[in-house]
């Protein structure tokens, strides 16, 4: 393999595959990223074995072939290479990769491509297309409910399925078990037939980032085991997580009949504020409403107490009730519109948070015994 | 200490009959008590201001079989027992003979074939020494339990309250445990919790002894490296082959080398070895792991035998944290091989829990990692089980959307708890409890740790 391609084309796609590799690993070939050129093409895929990131790049192939080397030095020494450099890619001999970018020069040990392991699909299922701003939505609004509980498993992720509810949605849904979170976004063409399918929270994260900078389309092809994303020069494959998603929509009460609605930035900053002095634990706050009149309540007997009122839109029965700070400001946090809505039963059932400006967004939240 | 040594020579003396104390000159001597005319009376220069003690009971298990069976009492007895059992705790007519704790019991016997064997009842034994307990607990608050029949107590600042040194506040506990609970027990005294509890080795059984501040390091000097705590008989030869036998050698070298030869072992040795502990009298020290474990009569192979084993531990170390109301949150399995190997497993649960069914579960899938196939290849002769990282219980505030499978099982076993406490303990129990004929072959001398 005989390769020059541009430094920050290199540096870039690079920078993309590199981030699933683990730091430390105990099979060898699995810190190395996979260099593939042929045609005017340099393809780079790293993996984890769970989660395949393959990049395809612009490169000047004078000789085809492909070389595994580690990553995260690979990524090093591009990175410290000056702007603008040519980087030429050698394989002389079978046991070392030549680099050399103007008077610099490194020979780097490689494991034969053909170990590489591969993540590819068998059949591919179900496949659509649909707008990049579609799935960063889907997935930033959910993300923050994934749960970190290694025991329930199936919970450390974001659930995928389309719903025929509003005409057709494909929906997100995130949960903790204290803490949901559910988005909807069109239903894309050919959508309507995919499994309820669970992206385990490492692809979640690696695949936001990947998309950030991507504005187009995205082909999404789902299939019993696996999940793969295209989009820009990326192919993205994720495993999915083998276990069944709990009934969700259980959970979401449908009798909650107490509606208060105040200024979403104002809630924010005064749990936010209010919070401070909450124990580290339980990070406990008090909600007490009356008429168009919301407090803020916490009493921590290790470092005070504090409380702050709102003014709120409120004409229900006086009411108290008690919810974890962090949970309301990450959804607070995820609430674009200028007021949001909460919809309350009692001081011990489950609440739905709304944004008042986006319907296909729903938060249901557990309160806290206070 | 300097102030020893400034003033002029003085002892302090006590009467262990008539609690009476005194100074006397440091030349004189008394053999008799000048009040009762008893002759348990004690001399030592600073017996009046030491505060640390350490109180150990003399042949716990033994002495309050003794009690119970009076005409024992002149009888060599040995507590202990099971096909093959050990000694757990052995009279002190039977220590003549050569009988010691721990010793396998055909042994035991063939050192002391007259010698009366019981039966270990834990219960009778927990119960004496929760009164002994009471009785320290009238001392000072500080008391700092080490096992079921010693504990440190520190009665420094005690003597207002007690109109009287620590000295006799403690021969009085060691008179009123004898009349109100019927067995005796040993005394150490002095001015930290390693010499005291090197002191009250000192004069078993029904002693009082006393290792003060100005001989600390002549009297340690004689004494076997082994006498220092953490020293076990491997570390104890090696200090011998480097030339650290007693513990006057230790003391004749500098802190540097020790510090250097054994690491941070060695900077303690050194310190104990010239009587430094700074170890202060907790209370507080609490149970850091509670476990169950048995021997069985017969070893084992099979893997579902084991895991019915299990579940009776699980229960068992279940109820105890209940009652407690503490939860942990480490789950540690421990079994034994025929050839005596130890091998054991742990595992970090999510969320700490007292619950029978969660510490059996993960015990159960950790002695499927041991034993994948089962029968197993391997031969066991104990199991055992328990909870680590202990804290206290505490319901968890923040409500739950949906209940998780385990959830609804923690709820299942909240429901068979509360109709035990109401019916007794045998009104209900899940299939495991019935299980019959494989808890008949069950295991025989369970211990409590």
């Amino acid at each position: 393999m005989k390769v020059t391609i541009e430094r920050s084309t290199f540096l870039k796609a690079l920078g993309h595959v590199q981030s699933v590799v683990e730091r430390r690993n105990t099979i060898p070939i699995l810190s190395n990223v996979l260099l593939h050129g042929e045609g005017s093409v340099l393809s780079l895929t790293a993996t984890d074995l769970d989660i395949e990131i393959s990049e395809q790049v612009p490169a000047d192939i004078e000789k085809k072939g492909a070389i595994t080397v580690n990553a995260l030095t690979l990524y090093e020494i591009v990175k410290k290479l000056p702007d603008g450099a040519q980087i030429r890619l050698d394989l002389g001999s079978a046991d070392r990769l030549k680099l050399s970018a103007g008077r610099s020069e490194f020979s780097l040990a490689v494991l034969p491509d053909k170990d590489f392991p591969s993540l590819s699909s068998e059949d591919d299922g179900v496949r659509f297309t649909m707008p990049c701003d579609d799935m960063k939505r889907l997935i930033d609004k959910t993300r923050f409910a994934m749960s970190q509980d290694e025991t329930r498993y199936y919970l450390n992720g974001v659930y995928l399925h389309a719903t025929d509810e509003d005409g057709g949605s494909l929906r997100a849904v995130a949960t903790d078990g204290h803490r949901l979170a559910r988005l909807d976004a069109g239903l894309p063409k050919g959508a309507e037939n995919i499994p309820g399918v669970i992206v385990p929270r490492k692809a979640v994260g690696e695949l936001r980032r990947l998309i950030e900078d991507a504005d187009e389309l995205i082909d999404v092809s789902v299939s019993a085991a696996k999940i793969r994303f295209t989009f820009a020069d990326i192919i993205f494959t994720s495993k999915l997580i083998d276990g069944s998603f709990p009934e969700y929509s259980r959970v979401i009460p449908q009798g909650n009949d107490r509606i208060m609605r105040v200024d979403t930035e104002d809630f924010e900053h005064a749990v936010d504020r209010v919070s401070t002095v909450s124990a580290d634990k339980t990070r406990s706050v008090k909600l007490s409403l009356e008429k168009d009149r919301l407090k803020l309540v916490v009493n921590n007997p290790e470092t005070g107490s504090a409380h702050e009122e709102l003014s709120v839109d409120y004409k229900d029965e006086a009411m108290e009730i008690g919810f974890n700070a962090r949970y309301l400001l990450d959804i607070a946090k995820e609430i674009e519109g200028d007021k949001l809505t909460l919809v309350l039963a009692d001081a011990s059932s489950p609440t739905i948070i709304r944004d008042d400006e986006d319907l296909h967004a729903l938060y249901v939240l557990m309160p806290l015994r206070v | 200490m300097p102030q020893n040594e400034t003033k002029t020579a003085k002892n302090g003396w006590i009467c262990r009959h008539c609690f009476q104390f005194g100074a006397i000159s440091g030349k004189s001597s008394l053999r008799r008590c000048p009040d009762c005319g008893d002759s348990r009376v004690l001399v030592h220069p600073e017996i009046l201001d030491l505060s640390i003690a350490h109180v150990d009971c003399d042949a716990f298990f033994a002495a309050v079989e003794k009690r119970d069976r009076p005409e024992l009492a002149e009888k060599p007895v040995i507590v202990g027992g099971g096909r093959r059992g050990v000694v757990t705790a052995a009279c002190y007519i039977a220590r003549t003979y050569g009988v010691r704790s721990a010793m396998p019991m055909f042994k035991a016997l063939k050192a002391c074939p007259d010698a009366v064997v019981i039966a270990p009842s834990r219960d009778k034994y927990s119960q004496a020494s929760r009164l002994v307990r009471e009785e320290m607990a009238q001392l000072t608050p500080l008391v700092q339990p080490l096992s079921i029949d010693e504990a440190f107590l520190d009665l420094t600042g005690t003597e207002k309250l007690h109109k009287a040194p620590p000295a006799i506040a403690l021969a009085r506990l060691a008179a009123r445990i004898e009349a109100r609970i019927g067995i005796t027990v040993s005394i150490g005294l002095s001015h930290n919790k390693f010499l005291a509890k090197l002191a009250s080795d000192l004069d078993k059984p029904r002693g009082f002894a006393v290792i003060g501040r100005a001989e600390t390091k002549s009297r340690l000097a004689e004494m076997s490296v082994r006498a220092v705590w953490g020293v076990g008989p491997r570390f104890g030869e090696q200090l011998a082959r480097d030339g650290f036998a007693r513990i006057a050698d230790i003391q004749n070298v500098d802190i540097k080398e020790m510090a250097s030869r054994y690491g941070e072992n060695g900077l303690r040795l050194w310190q104990l070895a010239h009587g430094i502990d700074a170890r202060p009298v907790r209370t507080d020290e609490a149970a850091k792991s509670l476990s169950a474990e048995t021997t069985f009569h017969e070893d084992i192979k099979d893997r579902e035998e084991l895991e019915q084993i299990l579940w009776e531990l699980s229960e068992k170390v279940s109820r105890r944290m209940k009652l407690k109301n503490i939860t942990g949150r480490v789950v540690t399995l421990t079994l034994k091989t025929a050839s005596f190997k130890r091998l054991s497993k742990r595992l970090t649960l999510p969320e700490p829990s007292n619950m029978a069914h969660r510490l059996f579960e993960t015990g159960a899938a950790l002695l499927r990692e041991i034993i994948p196939q089962n029968p197993s290849v391997t031969a066991y002769r104990l199991i055992g089980i328990g909870y680590g990282d202990l804290c206290e219980a505490q319901s968890d505030p923040q409500g739950a959307l949906f209940a998780s499978p385990d959830d609804r099982l923690d709820r299942r076993e909240e429901a068979l708890d509360l109709l035990r406490e109401k019916f007794g303990p045998d009104a209900i129990g899940t299939g495991r409890n019935f299980d019959k004929k494989r808890s008949r072959k069950k295991a025989h001398t369970p211990k409590n740790r």
